[in-house]
C-alpha cells in the first residue's frame, strides 16, 4: 500500500462516498437483496424496479466504508435505465477491473473506471464488490424465482 | 502535519524524562522498526494483535536451526540433548514468569486459543452436562467464546455472561445470580483486547471457587503487559500466547492445576504423549507431555527464552508504568481531536494499553488505510469480539495498542494522522 492513497480514494469515489446516490427507498421493489460482510461490518440493501426488461428505478442503502458506499452509489447511477443483460455485463466488467483481469465482453464503464485503483489494495476489493455481488445475486434469484438469503464477498 | 507536531514534541521531551526505561534505546533492539512503509517511518501501534521481535529472539530462532536442530525428548545424541535442554529451559523460564508454577503444570501449545480449546474439549466434555452453567463475560475474545458456545451446543449446558457497564467495566452487582451453584466453569479475560479493561480476576476467582466452579483466566492481553501471578489469582487454568510478548508465533501456553490436568484425558493422541503402546493398548505419558502429542514448535519455544529475558530485564512493573504513561497520553491527545470517541475505562489504573476508538462517521477500515499511507499501523474491525463490538452499538472500531518500544512521538504521529483523516474524509 504505502503512499498511493489518492489512487484508492479518487475524487469520483470520494464524491460518491460523501453524497451517495440512489439512497431513497423504493415503494415497491421487484428485486431485493441484502449483502453483508460481517468481518468488516458492512451492510447493504439493493432494490430494483424492473419494467419491460429494464431497470426503471434503483435504491442502494449502504452502511460501510468509503469504498463500499461509493461503489454502491456508482452502481445506482450506472445501471438506471439499463437492460438486465447490460447490467450483468457491467457487473462482470467491474469484477474484472477489481481483480485486475480482462472482461470477456468489454463495455464502456465511464466513471466506474475510478474503481480500478482498488485492485492495488487487495484487502479492499471485497468492499467494492459487495454492492455488485448483492445486485447480481438478487437478480438471479428474481429470474429463477428462488428466494435469496443475502450475499457476502468475505 | 509537521507543524502540528511541534507542540507535541515539547510535551514529549517533558514526559519522557522517566529514569530507567528508555524506549529510544529499546527501539534499537527491534530491526523492523527501522523499515519504511512507502516513504514513511513505520509507527507500529498494533501490539495487541502481535508484537515485534527483538534481535535476540530472531537470532535464537536462527541459531537453533544453524547449530542445534534435533527432535526433542527422544534422541540420544548431542544435538537432541541440547535441543531438549533448551526446550525444557524455555518451559521452566515461562513457569517462573507467571508466578512460579511447576513446569509439569505448563503445557506448550500453539497459542492461547489452542490452550482454551484443550480445556473446553478435554476438561469440558468430561465435566459439563446438560443443566450445568458456563460463565463468561460480555467482553470475551472469540477464542474464549466460541469453544464454550460449541461445548454448550454439544452438551446442552447453558451460557451466562457477566455484563459490562457503560464504561466497559464488568458489572459485578448481580454476580451471585450469574455464578450459581450449577456453574461448572468461570472463564474470563484478564484484560480486554478491545476496551483495555483490566478485570478483578482475584475477586471473581474467589466467587467462582466458592460456587465450586473451575476458574480459567485468559492472559493473552495481560501477561505481556503487567506482572502476572497465577498463584495469587488462584486460577485453575491460565492461557497466553508468546507472539504477543516479543516471542515467535506458534507458541502458546496452558497452565493447569496439577490435579485437574491429571484428571483430564489427552486432547491429541500420537507420539510423545504416550508411555507404552501395544497393538491393542496405550497409556499416557506424565505431565506436561501427556498434552503435547507430536513434534512441538521447538524453535518457537527456544526462541521465546530470550523474549522472556528481555521482558525480565526491563521488569514487568516498569513495562506497566511505561504503558500507563503512553495510554494516558494517548487518551489525552485523542480526546482533543474533533470526532474521536474513545471506548473503555478512562481510569489508567483499571486499563491497559489497547485503546479503541471511532472517528465520527469515518469507517475504521478507511481510517486504517489512511493511517497506513502515513506509515502508521493500527487495527480496525471487530477485533475477534463481534458480540462486544455489537454491544457497543458499532460494526467496527479502530484500535491503537502500545508496547515497550512505543513513545509519545508515535502517539503524536497518530493524533496528527487522525486530524488529517478528518479533513481527508470530508469533515471540514
Amino acid at each position: 500500500m504505502g503512499d498511493n492513497l489518492d489512487d484508492l480514494y479518487r475524487d469520483i469515489i470520494m464524491d460518491h462516498y460523501k453524497y451517495p446516490r440512489g439512497k431513497k427507498k423504493l415503494e415497491k421493489a421487484d428485486v431485493k437483496n441484502e449483502g453483508k460482510n460481517p468481518v468488516c461490518g458492512d451492510e447493504i440493501e439493493v432494490s430494483l424496479k424492473v419494467n419491460s426488461g429494464k431497470v426503471e428505478d434503483i435504491s442502494v442503502e449502504c452502511i460501510g466504508c468509503a469504498i463500499s458506499v461509493a461503489s454502491g452509489s456508482m452502481l445506482a447511477d450506472a445501471i438506471r435505465g439499463k437492460t438486465i443483460d447490460e447490467v450483468k455485463k457491467i457487473a462482470a466488467n467491474i469484477k474484472a477491473v477489481l481483480i485486475g483481469e480482462k472482461a470477456e465482453e468489454a463495455v464502456e464503464l465511464g466513471d466506474l473506471e475510478a474503481l480500478e485503483g482498488v485492485n492495488k489494495f487487495p484487502v479492499r476489493v471485497k468492499c467494492a464488490l459487495l454492492s455488485w455481488t448483492t445486485l447480481i445475486d438478487g437478480l438471479e434469484a428474481w429470474e429463477t424465482g428462488e428466494g435469496k438469503n443475502g450475499s457476502t464477498t468475505e | 502535519m509537521k507543524s502540528e507536531n511541534t507542540g507535541g514534541t515539547i510535551l514529549r521531551e517533558k514526559r519522557e524524562a522517566t529514569a530507567g526505561f528508555d524506549p529510544e534505546a529499546i527501539m534499537a533492539d527491534f530491526p523492523i522498526l527501522t523499515r519504511k512503509i512507502g516513504s514513511n517511518k513505520l509507527v507500529y501501534l498494533d501490539n495487541a494483535a502481535t508484537t515485534q521481535k527483538p534481535t535476540s529472539v530472531i537470532e535464537a530462532l536462527n541459531s537453533y536451526y544453524r547449530v542445534m536442530n534435533a527432535n526433542v525428548h527422544r534422541g540420544l545424541h548431542t544435538l537432541a540433548e541440547e535441543s531438549t535442554a533448551a526446550f525444557e529451559e524455555a518451559r521452566r523460564k515461562t513457569a517462573l514468569f507467571i508466578g512460579g508454577v511447576k513446569s509439569e503444570e505448563l503445557i506448550i501449545t500453539r497459542n492461547a486459543t489452542e490452550s482454551i480449546n484443550i480445556v473446553a474439549a478435554s476438561w469440558g466434555r468430561k465435566n459439563i452436562r446438560r443443566g450445568d452453567r458456563i460463565v463468561l463475560t460480555e467482553m470475551e475474545h472469540h477464542a474464549n467464546l466460541v469453544p464454550w458456545i460449541a461445548l454448550s451446543k454439544e452438551t446442552g449446558a447453558e451460557l451466562a455472561y457477566i455484563p459490562i457497564d457503560s464504561q466497559g467495566v464488568l458489572d459485578l452487582e448481580n454476580i451471585d445470580s450469574i455464578i450459581t451453584d450449577n456453574t461448572k466453569i468461570v472463564s474470563l479475560t484478564q484484560m480486554s483486547n478491545v476496551l483495555g479493561t483490566i478485570n478483578p480476576v482475584e475477586e471473581i476467582g474467589r466467587i467462582a471457587h466458592a460456587a465450586g466452579a473451575v476458574f480459567l483466566v485468559d492472559g493473552a492481553q495481560s501477561a505481556p503487559h503487567m506482572p502476572v501471578n497465577v498463584k495469587a489469582m488462584d486460577a485453575d487454568f491460565y492461557v497466553f500466547s508468546a507472539h504477543k510478548m516479543l516471542g515467535p508465533t506458534g507458541i502458546g501456553f496452558l497452565y493447569g492445576r496439577e490435579n485437574i490436568l491429571n484428571s483430564m484425558e489427552p486432547f491429541l493422541y500420537g507420539g510423545e504423549m504416550i508411555r507404552e503402546v501395544r497393538y491393542d493398548y496405550a497409556d499416557w505419558n506424565i505431565l506436561p507431555w501427556k498434552f503435547e502429542a507430536g513434534t512441538p514448535n521447538i524453535a518457537g519455544a527456544i526462541g521465546f527464552s530470550p523474549a522472556l529475558d528481555y521482558l525480565n530485564s526491563l521488569g514487568m512493573e516498569s513495562i506497566r508504568d511505561h504503558e500507563k504513561k503512553l495510554t494516558a497520553y494517548a487518551i489525552e491527545r485523542l480526546s482533543e481531536i474533533k470526532g474521536i470517541m474513545i471506548y473503555g475505562p478512562k481510569d489508567i489504573e483499571s486499563r491497559g494499553g489497547a485503546v479503541s476508538f471511532t472517528h465520527g462517521e469515518i469507517h475504521p477500515h478507511d481510517l486504517a488505510t489512511f493511517l497506513d499511507s502515513r506509515g502508521i499501523a493500527i487495527r480496525a474491525g471487530h477485533h475477534c469480539a463481534q458480540p462486544l463490538v455489537k454491544k457497543l452499538g458499532l460494526n467496527a472500531t479502530a484500535r491503537a495498542s502500545f508496547y515497550i518500544y512505543n513513545t509519545n512521538s508515535d502517539i503524536d504521529d497518530l493524533a496528527a494522522g487522525l486530524a488529517e483523516a478528518w479533513r481527508y474524509f470530508g469533515h471540514g
